[in-house]
């Protein structure tokens, strides 16, 4: 179905029915409870997990399928990003022409750069790719102010041009992205019970896009194109004696990845019309390696997991203070609860990147395919053991 | 006619003369062997043919163009696959996909974007690899991973993604090192096969002359960098230079 194999179809449509219904298994805990604040079932949230996922699966289809390690990924988010405020400001404000232009933009971005790193692999590319995503962020944050905002940012404003829609000054406030009048913004809610679900036009606009930048990415994955980017990753001096020029792969591969990253930039600027050059910088880059990796490098759906989890503890933990511990171990005798609340606290609120490290650690030690590699060693070992059984 | 015509051909590592003025002429349809003992330069020269080394001066025409100074994909494009001494394979890909990667260079040249084309639907690429893997008796190992084989089957594999290109030229540099008895006599039938049936012409270096004297038609000796002998089989063994280069008698 749909050219892919029956196994690849049940995935994308578990995939599909994840981010379908991921509005009410995100909230899984009651309104007002104690845990309530362990949902992430908010459009704010949901909309960064699914664009970071299409940046994360974009990643892997350089990274997991060539070994190339990129660190200038988000360069190409940022000037998608700055590509899509100018179509909201210049165009219309319906976000369609901007995803598409700020995918394009990435694109020829991507091609300028990829053309010159690829002309060396290993460390040296990541080097070359490293600093020409400094190089974009140093420019974006100074000299080209007049295009990027500079520090503070690109913005729609009151009286941009919008020469397709004029949209602008109705009613004196400024015009929010929509899809032809269905703002991005708009979030139905219902209450079942005590759990409240919200429904939010953009986050099902990035999710539909998700969908699509899957359903590519595994056709890419089990094209004859992937099969040659695995064996550039795999023996990149024997496919040169096969007849195949690697660079040409790896070039598309790169644009690719570089569209992919674009596009989530574009998605992002859809769901809040603003970007800054620190979308830009170089930890931007690593945030997506290391979504990457915890999922399962080359896996299809491990980097979607990856970033997701990723989200949700940039979100998540760092929310939790020391309030909120100490109400947590009340139970105990007061100096067994300060001293839970102490060896707690470097790892919550500010100290969430200690649990991602943490954590990102055990995953390289122990799963070194990510947690999908892990979940599928899982499933094999339990699964040997049972046809041995029989 | 000539397939390959190789003349003064000069490399020099530092301080030593690796190839020294290598003159080499190769029929087209016949399997040429390159002997000489270790160090003779035999599989520099080879390294030469496929654009892995470049030599200091000379020529090597391959039906009367020049390969020197060509990448390694366009050498193979041009017709001209070789088979690695040590295996190069791609040991993350299964058997299949190692012999899939060649035969689709063969059909598709050196860069084709062929993106959202399942791989699954590539059937007669698929069976013309099945076919190959078959003549080498590997029809059994298609979906293991390259990694997990032996050294012998790797060197099978090797010969497997030489062949499925029907190459115009097969370089095989010591093809069945490694290798069981038997598994190199099926080797040689193998080689005797498609030669005869294809008209294939090959380059073969061995140290088996056991597989040398079964396949050659035509031999040359290569001793410090040079040709001292070309002649057919029979002749080579009685040769006093042969002797002299193999043993060292002339001091």
């Amino acid at each position: 179905m749909l050219g892919l194999s029956r196994n690849d179809f049940l995935l994308l449509l578990f995939v599909l029915l994840l981010v379908a219904a991921a509005p009410m298994f995100l909230n899984p805990f009651p309104e007002g409870s104690e845990f309530a604040q362990f949902n992430a079932g908010y459009p704010d949230l949901m909309q960064r997990f699914v664009i970071f996922g299409i940046f994360a699966i974009g990643f892997n289809i350089l990274f997991g399928l060539t070994g190339y390690l990129s660190f200038g990924h988000a360069a190409f988010l940022g000037a998608g990003s700055y590509a899509g405020v100018w179509m909201l400001k210049l165009l219309t404000i319906n976000v369609i022409p901007a995803i598409v232009v700020s995918t394009l933009v990435a694109g020829v971005f991507s091609l300028i750069i990829g053309y010159i790193s690829l002309r060396r692999s290993g460390i040296y590319f990541s080097i070359l790719t490293l600093a020409f995503a400094q190089m974009s962020f140093a420019l974006a944050a100074s000299v080209l102010t007049p295009i990027t905002g500079g520090e503070t940012g690109l913005q729609t404003a009151l009286h941009d041009p919008r020469i397709l829609d004029g949209a602008g000054s109705v009613g004196g406030n400024i015009p929010a992205p929509s899809l032809f009048g269905l703002e991005m913004r708009h979030s139905w809610q219902v209450n079942v019970g005590d759990w409240l679900w919200t429904f939010n036009v953009g986050y099902y606009l990035s999710a539909f896009v998700l969908m699509i930048a899957f359903y590519i990415a595994i056709r890419i994955f089990r094209s004859p194109f992937g099969m040659m980017l695995k064996a550039v990753k795999s023996n990149n001096q024997r496919l040169s004696y096969t007849g195949i020029s690697p660079r040409p792969y790896t070039l598309a591969a790169f644009v690719i990845s570089g569209m992919y990253a674009g596009l989530a930039g574009g998605l992002m600027v859809a769901m809040d019309p603003l970007a800054g050059a620190e979308r830009m910088q170089w930890t931007a880059s690593g945030e997506v390696v290391l979504m990457t990796i915890l999922g399962g490098v080359g896996t299809l759906i491990g980097p979607v997991l990856g970033a997701g989890l990723i989200k949700y503890f940039e979100n998540i933990f760092s929310k939790i203070n020391d309030n909120l511990l100490h109400q947590w171990f009340a139970f105990m005798p007061d100096g067994l609860e300060d001293f839970m609340v102490t060896i707690i606290h470097p790892f919550v609120g500010k100290g969430w990147h200690l649990t991602l490290g943490l954590m990102f650690m055990l995953v390289v030690i122990f799963l070194p395919g990510g947690l999908i590699g892990g979940l599928t060693g899982l499933y094999n070992r339990v699964f040997r053991r049972r046809s041995k059984a029989r | 006619m000539d397939a390959l015509e190789v003349r003064g051909v000069n490399k020099r590592f530092g301080g030593l003369q690796a190839l020294n003025d290598v003159n080499l002429t190769v029929e087209e349809g016949r399997i040429h062997a390159i002997i000489g003992p270790n160090g003779a330069g035999k599989s520099t020269l080879l390294n030469c043919f496929v654009g892995r080394l470049t030599p200091d001066s000379g020529t090597v025409m391959f039906h009367g163009q020049n390969l020197l100074g060509k990448q390694p994909h366009q050498i193979n494009q041009a017709g001209v696959s070789r088979v690695f001494q040590t295996p190069e394979i791609f040991s993350d890909l299964t058997v299949l996909e190692n012999v899939m990667i060649p035969a689709l260079a063969h059909r598709d040249g050196i860069f084709e974007f062929n993106a959202f084309k399942p791989l699954r639907k590539e059937t007669d690429i698929k069976q013309r690899a099945i076919d190959v893997l078959e003549d080498l008796g590997m029809e059994d190992k298609v979906d293991m991973m390259a990694s997990s084989m032996s050294r012998g089957d790797k060197r099978r594999l090797e010969m497997a993604m030489g062949l499925v290109q029907e190459p115009k030229l097969l370089l095989l540099d010591e093809p069945t090192a490694g290798m069981s008895r038997a598994d190199t006599n099926n080797t040689i039938d193998v080689l005797r096969h498609i030669g005869d049936s294809r008209g294939l012409t090959m380059i073969i270096i061995e140290h088996d002359m056991h597989v040398v004297f079964s396949l050659a038609d035509r031999i040359s000796v290569l001793a410090q960098g040079t040709v001292i002998v070309e002649d057919a089989p029979e002749n080579i063994k009685g040769n006093v230079k042969v002797q002299e280069a193999y043993l060292g008698g002339a001091h």
